[in-house]
């Protein structure tokens, strides 16, 4: 047993919501990243168990998606985008300014583990172009020097809960659309931010 | 030119608190649902979306009205709402998971009402954090106040809706391979026939998956009429739609209008115009459709005259291109994004999408071959053979064929650019 407790209730409920238990193998590896900041050969062992798949099931869904890591992932994951939207509005500029400032290539961790870097496909933030992701909250209308920027300040900061209206209005600049009211809820964590993993807080 | 708003109208008035369920059920929100099941019948509903002729706004354009009458009989029946918004350019269900969650959820309840469903997921793209979060919040305050769960609002109904989470996949925006994702596999599409949703859908169960937008537009439909809701737009593509108007652009967003404009009054009036230069080129429908040239802005934003143009309105995302634009590495961003999102099944994709990407690098960088463009041309013709719009599928599903668009856009209508980064012919002495 590797996952403590309260984690295996968690998980307990998660397959509870679903009809058939294998359904709930994707929330689980969310729920074993949010404990190591990666999919764990213990955590591989321990879904195994919860949903009744062996090991190699659990590896082969863990590896096919890009959000699920195989290496442990920094407190801070930045994602930078790549696409078309981005791709044409100069995304290259900030991809090179997040590399030169972390000394990262794409998909590498810090030795501090503290910054992750990769740069991604489509985030969803077309019209803010070009936009990033920190721990999957997003930032838009981007500059190369707003991005070390706020490379910098999470440097400094080391906030414990990202919050995307907070980044977008220290260092973003056209959005894809009005976010209308500021929102405190953010992530905790390089996992999604989502109440049922507990990588939700929201910042007072 | 004015946007009509049907969904996103008590967005734009409540901009302080539209996603809370007190601000939904202010403006009338729930309404409908409570009127469908105090009176209505499964039947008045199914006619009334027949009626309003709309097209599902994932990016197909299947009438939403035959897809729910396709629904095969069994006990255990499913909705699944695809969420999985990736394809680049769009970013409509973004505005609507994250601004107005419980028109999705009562758009949901009056959808299983007519199919008699007990069970429906929410099966949102897990980099939308905040958009989840959200729908998260709707959801259970909706089972708070009795709206879900059993006996929602006194009747006999019951309905549960899970959040799902996705994990980074654009292919799981592929109906079939949504379900298996959601089923804990991996995300590879399935074979049709036989593994059609409506009849061998999630657990191999009969399964309705509908778009974000889709149903979002089901209570407006419902607490107006199916009538009134075609009334709106042009035939064939009926109601309003957003769009996500992105690249090079004064005001980029989404747009609720009616379908049947001119891109080039979309552009000039809400987007107010592009950046004090001509356009180029332009993505009519998301990163799978081929592109139009700047002297084809008049063609008329429905899915009928863009399919006539040899390209589609797909998921509704407009990407402008001025003529600056180096077009070949927007081609290579575009088939990039197709190489890493194949799921590896077909050989066709897996190998074909990344050689496209290789190729267009090594042009890009200056090292390219005078061979490569036929080179270019031949890989693509082994995907979709004999390069046609709608593309010939040699593949489970149409991600491969999709890259071939943008190079096939490049090749026809801006070989020069290619050209011109090819080596000269080498004369030897």
């Amino acid at each position: 047993m590797s996952w403590e407790t309260e984690r295996l209730e968690k998980a307990k409920q998660i397959i509870e919501m679903y009809p058939q238990k294998r359904s709930a193998l994707g929330p689980l590896l969310y729920l074993a990243q949010d404990k190591d900041g990666y999919i764990s050969n213990e955590s591989i062992v321990e879904i195994s168990d919860l949903v009744g798949i062996t090991e190699v099931q659990v590896q082969s869904v863990a590896s096919f998606y890009s959000m699920y890591k195989q290496e442990p992932t920094g407190k801070y994951l930045l994602s930078v985008c790549k696409s078309i939207s981005c791709e044409i509005s100069n995304s290259s500029e900030v991809i090179n300014s997040v590399k030169n400032f972390t000394g990262l290539s794409s998909n590498e961790t810090d030795n501090e583990n503290f910054f992750t870097y990769e740069s991604v496909e489509c985030i969803g933030a077309c019209g803010g172009a070009p936009a990033i992701q920190v721990n999957y909250e997003t930032v838009e209308g981007l500059t190369p020097e707003k991005a070390i920027d706020l490379c910098k300040w999470l440097k400094e900061e080391k906030p414990e809960i990202v919050v995307a209206d907070e980044l977008q209005d220290k260092f973003g600049g056209v959005k894809s659309f009005d976010w209308a009211i500021a929102d405190n809820n953010g992530t905790t964590s390089p996992v999604p931010g989502f109440q049922t993993y507990d990588t939700t807080k929201e910042k007072k | 030119m004015k946007e009509t708003l049907l969904l996103t109208k008590h967005m734009r008035e409540n901009p302080e608190d539209s996603h809370s369920l007190k601000s939904y059920e202010k403006n009338g929100g729930y309404k409908s649902v409570k009127k469908v099941l105090k009176s209505g019948t499964p039947e008045d509903v199914l006619q009334e979306i027949k009626d309003s002729n709309i097209r599902g706004r994932g990016g197909a354009g299947f009438p939403t009205g035959v897809k729910w009458g396709f629904l095969a009989e069994d006990e255990e029946r499913y909705l699944v709402i695809n969420g999985d918004e990736s394809e680049p350019g769009t970013f409509k269900d973004r505005i609507l998971l994250e601004r107005d969650p419980h028109q999705l959820i009562e758009g949901m309840i009056i959808t299983c009402f007519a199919a008699n469903i007990s069970k429906a997921f929410i099966y949102i793209r897990g980099e939308y954090a905040k958009p989840a979060r959200r729908v998260q919040s709707a959801v259970e305050q909706a089972y708070e106040k009795g709206y879900l769960g059993e006996n929602i609002f006194g009747s006999s109904m019951n309905l549960d809706i899970v959040v799902h989470l996705g994990a980074g996949a654009y292919i799981c925006g592929e109906e079939t391979a949504l379900l298996n994702s959601l089923e804990g596999r991996r995300g590879e599409p399935r074979l049709k026939p036989p593994f059609f949703p409506a009849v061998k859908g999630l657990y191999n169960k009969p399964t309705l998956v509908n778009n974000v937008e889709t149903i979002s537009s089901v209570p407006w439909i419902m607490s107006n009429s199916g009538k009134d809701y075609s009334s709106l737009g042009v035939e064939g593509s009926t109601g309003t739609r957003i769009f996500s108007l992105s690249g090079h652009i004064n005001n980029p967003g989404n747009y609720e209008i009616e379908m049947g404009s001119s891109f080039g009054e979309f552009v000039d009036t809400l987007g107010k115009g592009v950046k004090n230069k001509a356009i180029k080129a332009y993505i009519p429908g998301g990163a799978s459709a081929p592109w139009l040239r700047g002297d084809q802005l008049d063609v008329k934003m429905t899915i009928d005259d863009v399919a006539n143009e040899g390209s589609m309105l797909g998921s509704g995302a407009v990407v402008m291109m001025d003529e600056d634009t180096n077009l070949v590495l927007a081609a290579k961003s575009l088939v990039s994004f197709f190489a890493h999102e194949s799921c590896g099944q077909c050989t066709p994709c897996r190998e074909g999408t990344t050689w496209l990407e290789n190729i267009l690098e090594r042009i890009a960088s200056g090292r390219g071959r005078m061979s490569d463009i036929d080179l270019l041309l031949d890989v693509c013709d082994n995907i979709s053979p004999g390069l046609t719009w709608p593309p010939k599928m040699t593949t489970i599903c149409p991600l491969g064929p999709s890259a071939t668009a943008s190079i096939v856009s490049l090749m026809k209508d801006f070989r020069s650019e290619v050209e011109i980064l090819l080596p000269k012919k080498v004369v030897i002495s």
